[in-house]
């Protein structure tokens, strides 16, 4: 019987069983159809992957050296083009549409050999905290299916979680990569804005929008990271200074304690369950007996944040999915003789769109409407920069920042549905890194009375990706499966 | 009551970069429809853009002649609004921060010069081309132009006639044509126009309400406009009624304008900074390096041309308006000295070369080297201008390559300038009309031809007349 604990034992599995491959593929199309009801995938490409898994069997067998990620198996959220391949934002707007291109994370995971095996069912253009905006209906928590994954990259946060894939792609514009991994009891990492390239990301909000990565240990996030991420021509905000996270022994040596941050605001804001509250100050008492620094810092800017975070993007998004007009792709309504050009819009986007979608691509364009523009969009501008300089400040005394992931267990299924500004709300703690490019990580530490996981939230400086990895690593080697309430 | 005609320039510039502002595609104009594009171009999910830099210094360079400020710390921003032809739904521009502010451009009108002021050049995309009589029932969309690199000029409201502004559009044209950034074609809309017009009681300082006309394709069209649309606004005025701001469309069929929209309400483009792009830096040296790129202007090679190289202020005029007589006269003069000999060879046989086989002259069959090569034989005294151009020019012409030096040699045709052959055939000559040296020395001078001529026959063509005149001259003394 196949299992998957790491990369690394994989290819040494891989080293004796020269069909490997085709045997992991043919395991996670069995897992996958036996998980059907969980709406993890939108489309599996399930022949191509196994011709794929052959392909790279007989490579192995002729004494071809591997790639790093050579067999891994990989899912990647419908928000991500993959050539020749259908993408649609779990959107009727995209329904039938097939991408025209390689995403450059593709590019570079298909260069490293790795086995693409599906795209994963997500909120409706990665807005959303639940699945539920999904136009192809909820992806549900394997955990409990009447609890949802969290959003928006749901479903790939489920393939993870389930066993459906080994690792997987979603992406994180306010805590959709994070979020999902706190829900569903798994490792979501938000590298720094601009480490992984974002050409063939379909965008939500470009300034925020960020690529990022489930899986269940620490390395094999690392070497997905080191693979997809570094400068490229077809994306002029990715960063241009490769990150030097290729180097994997970091992961097993000995750091000095860390000094590590947290907001007292953040602990204390109602909206945060006792119990969660309360683990965290345990662990925080646990990782100050281990000797790291752990100090309170005040934080007065805990209440902009959800606001600034979603006059922002809703902006940014009003304007990024102006483009699905079905004048040359994507949904086009029936027309009616002697329909006007407006018309014509209103049809194609009333119908192609979903409910939540609708409601950002209106909230953005009213807080960048003349009239409005300064009130809204301006002021949430000047709050972002001052999140930044805060950040910069923090940063000069810390290490890290930790803080929950989200104030609650996974939500059931329907629960929070019409209340959309209790939904924002829940993104208080993940906005912060998108608001200020810092990467950010859930680790799954926590356990719930309710019988759900929880997450820390771990956050560095900008570019400190290689040591919030590091950070990870030790933190989950210590303290995964202790129970620290205890 | 007398007004005064004011007027703002809205000027569209193609820029002749190979490809567009975001994108590898091709940027020429033309092509079959639909076949210059890419999924970057046509705005497919996923697709970012990428930065053109060759616009940048086009731009810079532009900014740079007409002595506008560059700023330093550019971006971009998206201009919202849902049209078929745009295919992300907002045009990429620099319209809130534009690369180059105020500058100007010196004008000359029959009321004598002036510069006009300029409020900005800024960069940006082109849209897609919407067609609309190519089917009965459906518009169609050529996206060739999509994402084409623009440069967006606009005039302060400066110019007061339509002669004063098709002599600004006339010397705008000449410079981008001269920086070769763009073809200047009207026709085909690679120089494209907007005016903004108004009319004020004379003595009034506030400006009226202005129209927008568009689509004039032609310097000589939007001098029709500007006329038609000061004729009838001025008769409105006359009449009483009130101005409506509007934009209007020239119709070159009747000369005229019609209203295609009134603007009630001003459009909210919802403008903010591109986050797809990062924003850019221009440093000192990079000024300077786009600087030291940029050729001299047509108004500074005039005044090279007369002072430092003496040639007329007619040849002159004539080689600094044209790009082409400019880049074949710099080559040229790098080759000889003989700047005004130079300038007559090029104005005339080699102009007229061309315009009989009307071919351009970058097409002349002699490369300016060559040319040169005849010029100082010329001047050398070695051959003569007659036997430069009917002999050894076509020589050179019918073999490919070959230097002027080579050809007179092979055709035999070099000049004897050795004064101890050229003196025993001027004793021969004289000695052999004696009578007529006898009237030359009694006052009947124009003999003096009558010997020149024999003595060059009798050395079958090759004595240079500089020498033989010159010896004759001190015989006869």
């Amino acid at each position: 019987m196949f299992s998957f604990k790491s990369i690394e034992t994989y290819h040494q599995y891989l080293a004796t069983h020269p069909d490997g491959c085709t045997i992991a593929v043919k395991y996670y199309l069995e897992r996958i159809e036996e998980n059907k009801h969980l709406n993890a995938y939108l489309e599996v490409f399930a022949e191509e992957a196994l011709t794929r898994a052959a392909q790279l069997d007989s490579q192995r067998a002729a004494g071809k050296p591997i790639g790093k990620l050579h067999g891994v198996v990989i899912s990647i959220k419908d928000v991500i083009a993959y050539k020749g391949h259908k993408v649609s934002a779990s959107s009727r707007m995209l329904e039938g549409y097939t991408s025209l291109y390689n995403a450059t994370a593709v590019e570079r995971l298909l260069a490293e050999e790795a086995i693409i095996i599906g795209r994963n069912n997500c909120d409706e253009f990665a807005m959303g905290s639940t699945n539920e905006n999904s136009a192809y209906g909820p992806t549900r928590n394997a955990l409990d299916p009447d609890r949802v994954p969290g959003g928006s990259s749901g479903g790939s946060a489920v393939a993870v979680q389930a066993d459906l894939c080994m690792l997987s792609l979603g992406s994180d514009t306010g805590g959709s990569v994070r979020q999902p991994a706190d829900f569903c009891g798994i490792i979501g990492l938000k590298p720094t804005y601009g480490t992984i390239s974002r050409y063939g990301l379909l965008a939500y909000a470009s300034s925020f929008d960020q690529i990022g990565v489930f899986g269940k240990i620490i390395a094999d996030l690392a070497m997905v990271l080191a693979v997809i991420s570094g400068p490229d021509e077809y994306d002029s905000t990715a960063l241009s200074n490769k990150q030097e996270i290729n180097d994997l022994s970091i992961l097993s040596s000995n750091t000095p304690p860390p000094r590590v941050a947290y907001f007292r605001e953040a602990i204390e804001h109602p909206s945060l369950d006792p119990e969660i509250r309360y683990t965290l100050l345990q662990f925080i008492d646990t990782l100050q007996q281990d000797g790291a620094v752990v100090t309170e810092v005040p934080f007065d800017y805990l209440d902009f944040i959800v606001p600034a975070y979603y006059v922002l993007t809703t902006a940014e998004a009003s304007s990024n999915l102006s483009r699905y007009d079905g004048v040359k792709f994507g949904h086009r309504g029936a027309a009616q003789p002697g329909d006007t050009l407006d018309a014509f819009y209103k049809k194609n986007r009333t119908e192609g769109f979903g409910k939540e979608v609708q409601r950002r691509i209106l909230l953005g364009t009213f807080v960048l409407s003349a009239g409005h523009y300064d009130a809204y969009f301006t002021k949430a501008q000047q709050v972002r920069q001052l999140l930044v300089e805060k950040t910069t400040q923090v940063f000069q005394d810390f290490d890290a920042l930790i803080m929950p992931t989200v104030p609650a267990t996974a939500f059931r299924l329907g629960e929070k549905s019409d209340d959309p500004i209790a939904l924002y709300l829940a993104d208080i703690y993940t906005v912060f890194a998108n608001l200020t490019g810092i990467p950010g990580i859930s680790l799954p530490l926590f356990k719930h009375s309710n019988g759900m996981p929880f997450g820390l939230q771990v956050m560095t400086d900008r570019y400190q990706d290689p040591y919030l990895l590091q950070l990870s690593f030790n933190w989950l080697s210590r303290y995964q499966g202790v129970n620290l309430q205890g | 009551m007398q007004y005064e005609t004011v007027i703002g320039l809205e000027v569209h510039i193609q820029l002749l970069t190979e490809s567009k502002l975001f994108s590898g595609d091709s940027a020429a104009f033309g092509g079959e429809p639909n076949t210059h594009v890419s999924p970057i171009t046509l705005g497919h999910p996923g697709t970012l853009p990428r930065m053109n830099r060759k616009a940048i210094e086009y731009a810079v360079k532009l900014g740079l002649v007409l002595e506008c400020d560059i700023a330093r710390r550019n971006y971009f921003a998206r201009k919202h609004y849902f049209y078929p032809d745009l295919p992300k739904g907002y045009q990429v521009t620099q319209h809130t921060t534009p690369i180059c502010n105020k500058g100007r451009v010196w004008i000359k009108t029959s009321e004598g010069e002036r510069s006009v002021q300029l409020n900005r050049i800024h960069m940006e995309e082109d849209a897609g081309k919407s067609m609309h009589d190519q089917d009965a029932y459906n518009s169609l969309v050529d996206y060739n132009r999509a994402g084409v690199p623009l440069l967006e000029l606009v005039t302060e409201p400066d110019l007061h006639s339509a002669e004063e502004a098709a002599a600004f559009l006339t010397e705008l044209r000449k410079t981008v044509r001269h920086l070769e950034i763009c073809d200047g074609n009207m026709e085909e809309g690679s120089m494209r126009c907007d005016a903004n017009i108004s009319l004020r009681p004379k003595g009034e300082t506030q400006l009226g309400t202005k129209v927008e006309v568009k689509n004039m394709n032609s310097i000589r069209n939007v001098r029709k406009a500007i006329d038609f649309e000061v004729a009838r606004l001025t008769a409105l005025l006359n009449a009483g009624e009130t101005i409506i701001q509007e934009t209007r469309s020239f119709d070159a069929d009747k000369d005229s304008t019609f209203s295609i929209r009134k603007k009630e309400h001003a459009e909210d483009y919802r403008y903010f900074a591109e986050p797809d792009l990062t924003p850019f830096k221009i440093t000192e040296a990079y000024i300077q390096q786009v600087r030291e790129s940029v050729p001299l202007m047509p108004d500074q090679l005039f005044e090279h041309y007369t002072k430092e190289l003496g040639l007329s202020e007619y040849d002159a005029q004539v080689i600094s308006n044209d790009k082409e007589l400019v880049r074949y006269y710099e080559a040229l003069t790098r080759e000889t000295k003989s700047y005004k000999a130079g300038a007559n060879w090029l104005l005339g046989p080699v102009k007229s070369y061309c315009n009989d086989r009307q071919i351009p002259l970058d097409e002349y069959p002699l490369a300016p080297m060559q040319l040169a090569g005849v010029i100082e034989l010329i001047e050398e005294g070695k051959i003569n201008f007659s036997i430069a151009s009917s002999k050894v020019v076509p020589y050179m012409m019918d073999n490919g390559g070959i230097s002027a030096a080579e050809a007179a040699a092979k055709l035999n045709v070099v000049q004897d300038s050795d004064e101890g052959s050229i003196l025993p055939l001027i004793e021969e000559v004289l000695q052999s009309m004696p009578d007529k040296v006898a009237e030359y020395r009694k006052g009947k001078k124009g003999l003096v031809g009558l010997f020149v001529g024999e003595i060059i026959k009798r050395s079958k063509g090759k004595a240079d007349p500089k020498v033989v005149n010159q010896l004759l001259a001190e015989k006869l003394k």
